[in-house]
């Protein structure tokens, strides 16, 4: 390999990329692979479905239209990536962005419904729902040492429960839907910036896209520029440096999971409050947006930019699962395919080592040969 | 008549990139008796013990069991040669009981089924005849330090260990169990039992050996009988007469006091002794202090007390007459004092961040780096870092923006030292700075702290090398045990006394 390609081998940013496109690869054949045992006969046309997701539709509008709803859908996926993404950066596993995104559902929802708040109101009860929650885990980890994946797996199923029994009081009568925001208060939906009209009249395009969007790119702001940035991530990579420094580093920790968990609650906000879902009472499993949001996270190569970009591509095979013939797959099947594909991309960091790996052995490989060199001439 | 040999290790070397860890090293053991290892940190004892138990092999040297020669490729083997090793850090199961740890790797079965009232009774047995106290049925978290010893000790007289070895058994022992083991060790070489006892107390070898091998950088200095020596000859033998490193300097001008320690007690995180004992000291603009002793006798806690890593128990610090016992780190550090810390890997540096990111790491927050808006300046950060790589020859592969991990260890403390003294502190905290260092590098940090002093800063410096002591220090403090047991001027002392202080045969006024 020549020093060229080596040294752009090297670089950060160029072997997450690839190592992105590597799990992405080996998820689609993967998937591939599972739809070919199932039933032969319809895997290519079941697999090149999910990768086209709306393009599935033969008219330009509908496919505009469709896409629309992916992107309806990427907003909170891009939240829930971003919150786990942040919380990473600080040396925490934040598990519970899963609870924080379902606890921000029930905020938002129940302002909205059952007091007919506007809809920023009910956004800043969802970051601040999310933000709490956070908080708890955090102040358990800084304090007690308390581990946070265990108080975070604990806290989304209080979370989920607690949120059922609440809007349980503003659900429709017949169903263990919650009411629609567009009969019950219009004025909680987000405003559609004329966005709606660029897909089709797709009313469930909103201002979340360009703000979750604009929200990443601060994040990343927030990592990279400011001081806050380079104080949490310096206790993330080496909290005893942290200390040493001066640094507070529990509340670092604490403020990491405030901020962590607001980034998830307003993630809920930005589907919820688009009236795209109700949320249904009788759930019995947390949804999978904040556990997605992990595989996001790692799939953008930890980067908030990236996090924009793998959160589509999660969302858009997670919606393209949708239409796969069901007459040859069972209906399972699109969640199936998507999962296996999701789970692949955690596996971002293991290619990425591998990659790192054998870089190093190959420079080890060529030190020796030149150590060997050197000791035959001097010899 | 001469006694035979139970081990024999002949002419043993051991090379590490960079450095001779063992040089042409002969140890022999006699069968039945206690034989102690001296030396200072570093100079090789625990390679040497670590070649006899298999976990390296020498490049020279032969080792001979029963005056046959053998070798040892790993500790099973050891093991199979009746090797057994009390490790300085107990190595035990805190959750099980103290026969489970006894039998554990060696227990007794039948069909799969463990037959524990076999192993009981013959750890009782052992237990009574070497009079080594411990109640098989309670759990090691549950018993004291001493208990866990004597655990330790018939974990290797159950594997009918012969050759016994005691890495500084002493070091977490209040002085009843001193006593006690030493009373332990002599029933055991009694019984014919051989024991090595690695320690630099030189108090307890007088006391319990019967022959003793001092090393000194890696090389052997000579073995004596213990009853035809003095501690003072020991003590000679471990730290050598020569101080190494001339650094030249002028006699210090003291000025006012800026640091100024009361009754200082911090405890401890490994036992329940406190680590530092009503510490009273302090230190004058102009001049150098030095904290000697031998590791572990609280210098660590001493400057984490100071710097404000670890909660003071008692006492009192004033720094530049400011009562800082518990300010903040932050404080301390903005009220002016710099840490150069022991371990630069833990609290030094944030090894992934850039080498111009480490260089800002105590002044972010400072206005010159930072916007009244929380964004950092950038190019005044790079600007910053450049200076100071400049100006400290700190190297690395791609200047400002080298991964700190990625540079050399002497560069990466350069780098400490160059950001700590750029801080302008009055008061400088630098311990073990120069750890590990190749001689280039060294030289040059002792001028850095005499510079300091020559500045008018008041400098306090911790270290283990008794020849940085006595080339940099003004005044000597000599920790013994979490206790100042002496104070020393460097030009009248000798190694030799202080050798005996750091090792607790003095104190003053006695």
């Amino acid at each position: 390999m020549n020093e060229k390609k080596r040294s752009l081998l090297q670089n950060k940013g160029v072997q997450s990329l690839l190592a992105s496109l590597l799990c992405i690869l080996a998820g689609l054949l993967i998937g591939y692979l599972v739809l070919l045992i199932i039933n032969p006969a319809g895997a290519w046309e079941a697999i090149v479905t999910i990768v086209e997701n709306f393009l599935y539709y033969p008219s330009p509008q509908a496919q505009i239209r469709y896409f629309g709803n992916t992107l309806v859908k990427t907003a909170p996926l891009l939240m829930c990536s971003l919150s786990v993404l942040f919380a990473y950066k600080v040396g925490l596993f934040n598990i519970g962005a899963a609870g924080q995104y379902v606890i921000g559902a029930g905020a938002c929802l129940y302002c909205a419904l059952a007091w007919q708040m506007p809809w920023f109101v009910c956004m800043l009860a969802a970051v601040a729902a999310g933000a709490v929650l956070g908080a708890i885990s955090g102040a358990l980890k800084a304090y007690r040492n308390v581990n946070e994946v265990i108080s975070c797996i604990m806290l989304n199923w209080i979370s989920l429960y607690a949120v059922n029994v609440l809007l349980s009081q503003v659900k429709e009568t017949a169903s263990p839907y919650t009411l629609t925001l567009s009969s019950t208060n219009p004025g909680a939906l987000l405003p559609s910036l004329g966005l709606g009209d660029l897909f089709q009249n797709n009313r469930y395009v909103t201002l979340a896209i360009p703000l979750t969007v604009l929200v990443a790119a601060a994040i990343w702001v927030l990592l990279e520029k400011t001081k806050l940035g380079y104080e949490l991530k310096a206790t993330g990579f080496n909290k005893y440096a942290a200390q040493y420094c001066g640094m507070k580093e529990k509340r670092n920790i604490i403020l990491t999971m405030v901020i962590a968990g607001g980034l998830a609650g307003l993630g809920a906000a930005a589907l919820y409050l688009t009236g795209f879902e109700q949320w249904q009472t009788t759930h019995s499993s947390i949804p999978s947006m904040g556990f997605n949001g992990i595989a996001a996270a790692f799939l953008g190569g930890l980067n908030p930019i990236g996090s924009i970009f793998a959160s589509y591509f999660i969302q858009h095979i997670t919606n393209g699962g949708a239409y796969v013939d069901k007459t040859m797959y069972s209906a399972q099947i699109s969640d199936l395919i998507s999962s296996l594909i999701i789970y692949l991309c955690g596996f971002v960091l293991f290619f990425k080592s591998l990659l790192d790996r054998r870089l190093a052995r190959q420079a080890e490989r060529a030190a020796a040969r030149a150590k060997a060199e050197k000791g035959g001439e001097s010899k | 008549m001469e006694q035979p040999y139970a081990i024999e290790m002949l002419h043993i070397t051991k090379r590490f990139p960079g450095i001779v860890a063992n040089d042409n090293i002969t140890l022999r053991l006699r069968k039945g008796e206690i034989h102690a290892l001296l030396g200072e940190n570093g100079a090789g004892k625990s390679t040497l013990m670590s070649v006899l138990f298999g976990l390296y092999q020498p490049e020279e040297g032969a080792i001979k069991k029963d005056g046959r020669e053998v070798r040892i490729k790993d500790p099973n083997d050891a093991n199979d040669l009746g090797i057994g090793m009390v490790h300085q850090h107990f190595k035990l199961v805190e959750c099980f009981t103290v026969l489970d740890n006894i039998i554990l790797g060696v227990e007794p079965c039948r069909h799969g089924f463990l037959q524990k009232a076999d192993a009981r009774k013959k750890v009782l047995d052992l237990s009574e005849k070497y009079g080594l106290k411990v109640d098989p049925d309670a759990l090691v978290e549950d018993i004291t330090v001493g208990m866990q010893q004597r655990t330790e000790i018939l974990k290797m007289l159950y594997r009918d260990n012969e050759i016994l070895i005691f890495d500084e058994p002493t070091a977490v022992l209040t002085p009843q169990e001193i006593d006690e083991l030493m009373e332990i060790m002599r029933g055991l070489a009694a019984e014919g039992k051989s024991i090595l006892f690695i320690s630099h107390k030189l108090n307890e070898i007088m006391e319990v050996a019967d022959r003793c091998t001092v090393l000194r950088k890696g090389r052997y200095v000579g073995t004596v009988e213990v009853k035809d020596t003095t501690k003072e000859e020991l003590s000679r033998m471990m730290v050598g007469r020569n101080v190494e490193f001339v650094v030249h300097k002028e006699p210090a001008v003291p000025k006012e006091v800026l640091l100024e320690v009361e009754g200082l007690t911090v405890a401890s995180k490994l036992h329940s002794n406190n680590a530092v004992r009503n510490v009273s000291f302090s230190v004058r603009a102009g001049e150098i202090v030095c904290i000697a002793g031998i590791d572990g006798n609280g210098q660590t806690e001493l400057v984490y007390g100071l710097t404000g890593l670890e909660p003071v128990k008692e006492g009192k610090i004033l720094l530049k007459g400011a009562d800082i016992t518990r300010a903040p780190i932050r404080q301390r550090s903005t009220g002016g004092m710099s840490h150069i810390p022991e371990d630069r890997h833990k609290h030094g540096l944030v090894l992934d961040y850039t080498l111009e990111d480490n260089m800002v790491l105590q002044r972010y927050f400072e206005p010159e780096f930072v916007t009244s808006a929380g964004f950092l300046k950038r190019r005044a950060i790079r600007a910053y870092a450049l200076r100071l790589i400049e100006q400290y020859d700190v190297r690395s592969g791609q200047g400002p923006v080298t991964i700190a991990r990625s540079m050399s260890g002497g560069n990466q403390q350069k780098a400490i030292v160059a950001r700590e003294i750029d801080k302008n502190p009055d008061l400088l905290v630098a311990v073990q700075p120069t750890r590990g260092l190749d001689v280039g590098a060294i030289e040059y940090i002792h001028r850095q702290i005499v510079a300091q002093r020559d500045a008018g800063k008041g400098v306090l410096l911790v270290s283990l090398e008794l020849d940085e002591v006595m080339a940099l220090s003004d005044r000597i403090l000599v920790m013994y045990e979490g206790e100042i047991v002496g104070e020393l001027d460097p030009k009248t002392t000798t190694v030799e006394e202080m050798g005996l202080y750091m090792a607790g045969a003095k104190r003053k006024g006695a």
